[in-house]
């Protein structure tokens, strides 16, 4: 693995916005242009302007490029229609979770099939080197794409007006996780309409040689709207507040889907019928016993007091540790401190009387609520 | 950044002004504040509260981390600000201002405090 670090295409743009930059899973990322809690609410009530060309894009083609993505992935990628995304996982033999990916359908129905599959920036050599090894014996292609495009995203309820502003493509008649190629501002792009934000918005994944041009049109057209460029912080804070897992923290290969409370991610019954896909032995077991006898269960916690729990804070009731934050942060929507937290499933119920938090060797009190913390008004 | 230069300041990211009728005024510096983030929360020490240079006595809490707060001074509180208290976010938008944290009467001051040209050495934060 390289040591060296690496910058995306848009690196020049943040520089000469003074982004106070950060090292994420290798990469160079603005983490910050101003206030991040600036950033947060403009995302809520306006837009907000990302550069994740961190994220690992992965082609997977050939007449068994599905075949292959049933068979390596926990989803039924084959119910996934032309144009359309699914949130989905990869998972070892013994179910840990390798990643949560999205897997786009990129083909138009007619001819071959092409999917690109999107990892985390950390995880993407981890993904595809299992998507290689697992393509062995299926006539299909896995490519390495991480250098083929860079990826803006368009967050926020003014992201619509923004973009339209820009392109031809039938915005209207793009659905939540749906993509299509278009040219926005001049350039082509696949628009999709994704993110992880909990607002409505758009992922434009395009070449990196055209990536400052589509930064500054967007940019340009936002203007009037409040559009303002965001970092990789108030990102974290808008999942957060979304109830949106993030590798590392909620997910890790110790946890199966089902552990984390996404067990709806996996598809026994794909397609075909009951093909064999990898983990799919051990999957099953691990609905079982999430069924019977969870060990601990995911469930958000809001502050009482105003000390901010951080990921590896014990979550504490009658003196015990009865779990572990694996997020947390001051939410600026909710103007209180929030988490997620893994806890025993007799504290997870909402109202939990007496849970806590071990912040720095005090006990804080904490409410126990259901996930998300935030969902838009739609 | 600038720092100012009637300030002195600590290698904790502190800066202590002059002291009148024998008390100073301490806050973080813009650099440390930048660093920091929104600050969203700051736990300041009580009036009257014995502080010793070097050592805790507060904690910051921002967006993506907690700080303890160090005092550059030895000596007792004598007014903390709550201003900050209400809305912390100040110590962002005003560090060396309205922004300040508290009080201390001065007992004794450490050697090793620096000026604002070897504050700006030391954190790398020239006038820029």
């Amino acid at each position: 693995m390289s040591t060296t670090i690496r910058r995306t295409a848009l690196d020049a743009v943040h520089r000469a916005l003074g982004a106070t930059m950060t090292d994420f899973a290798g990469w160079d990322m603005p983490l910050r242009y101003a206030s991040e809690r600036e950033e947060h609410q403009a995302v809520r009530t306006r837009a907000g302007l990302f550069d994740l060309s961190h994220m690992g894009e992965i082609t997977v083609t050939g007449p068994q490029a599905v075949e292959l993505l049933d068979f390596a992935l926990v989803g039924n990628i084959s119910s996934v229609g032309a144009g359309r995304a699914r949130y989905t996982m990869i998972c070892r033999e013994d179910g840990g979770i390798l990643d949560d990916l999205i897997v786009y359908r990129l083909d138009s129905g007619e001819g071959p099939r092409e999917y690109m599959v999107v990892a985390n920036a950390s995880n993407a050599q981890t993904v595809l080197d299992a998507l290689t090894e697992r393509a062995a014996g299926f006539d299909a292609e896995v490519r390495d794409d991480r250098e083929a495009y860079a990826l803006l995203a368009v967050q926020g309820p003014e992201s619509p007006g923004i973009l339209a502003s820009l392109t031809d493509a039938d915005l209207d008649g793009l659905k939540y996780y749906a993509g299509l190629p278009g040219t926005v501002a001049g350039v082509p792009a696949l628009i999709a309409r994704t993110g992880y934000t909990g607002e409505d918005g758009f992922e434009l994944f395009t070449e990196p040689q055209h990536a400052e041009k589509l930064w500054q049109a967007l940019t340009e057209a936002g203007a009037d709207k409040g559009l303002v460029p965001c970092g990789l912080s108030c990102r974290d804070t808008l999942r957060l507040e979304a109830g949106m897992p993030l590798y590392g923290h909620e997910l890790s290969t110790a946890l199966t889907p089902f552990d984390a409370g996404l067990g709806r991610v996996v598809k026994f019954e794909k397609k075909s019928g009951e093909v064999p896909f990898v983990g799919r032995e051990s999957l099953l077991a691990a609905a079982g016993r999430a069924e019977q006898d969870p060990p601990r269960r995911l469930v958000g916690l809001i502050a009482e007091g105003r000390r901010v729990p951080r990921a590896g804070y014990p979550v504490v009731a009658d003196g015990k540790v009865i779990g572990e934050v694996t997020s947390g942060a001051p939410s600026p929507t909710l103007g209180k401190p929030i988490a997620m937290a893994y806890v025993d499933a007799a504290h997870a119920e909402p109202g939990t009387p007496g849970v806590g938090v071990d912040i720095r060797g005090s006990h804080e009190p904490y409410e126990v609520v259901a996930l998300p913390f935030y969902k838009r008004q739609k | 950044m600038s720092n100012p230069q009637q300030l002195r300041y600590s290698k904790e990211h502190e800066w202590l002004s002059a002291a009148e009728d024998g008390v100073s005024t301490i806050g973080i510096t813009e650099f440390a504040a930048n660093a920091l983030g929104d600050v969203v929360y700051a736990q300041l020490p009580e009036v009257g509260d014995s502080v010793t240079a070097g050592e805790t006595c507060g904690e910051l809490e921002s967006t993506k981390s907690v700080s303890d707060l160090y005092s550059p001074v030895t000596g007792e509180v004598t007014e903390i600000n709550e201003d900050v208290v209400n809305d912390p976010g100040l110590v962002n938008t005003q560090p060396f201002e309205g922004g300040w944290l508290f009080k201390v009467r001065v007992g004794e001051e450490p050697g090793d405090l620096l000026s604002a040209e070897e504050y700006a050495a030391f954190s790398g934060s020239s006038d820029n």
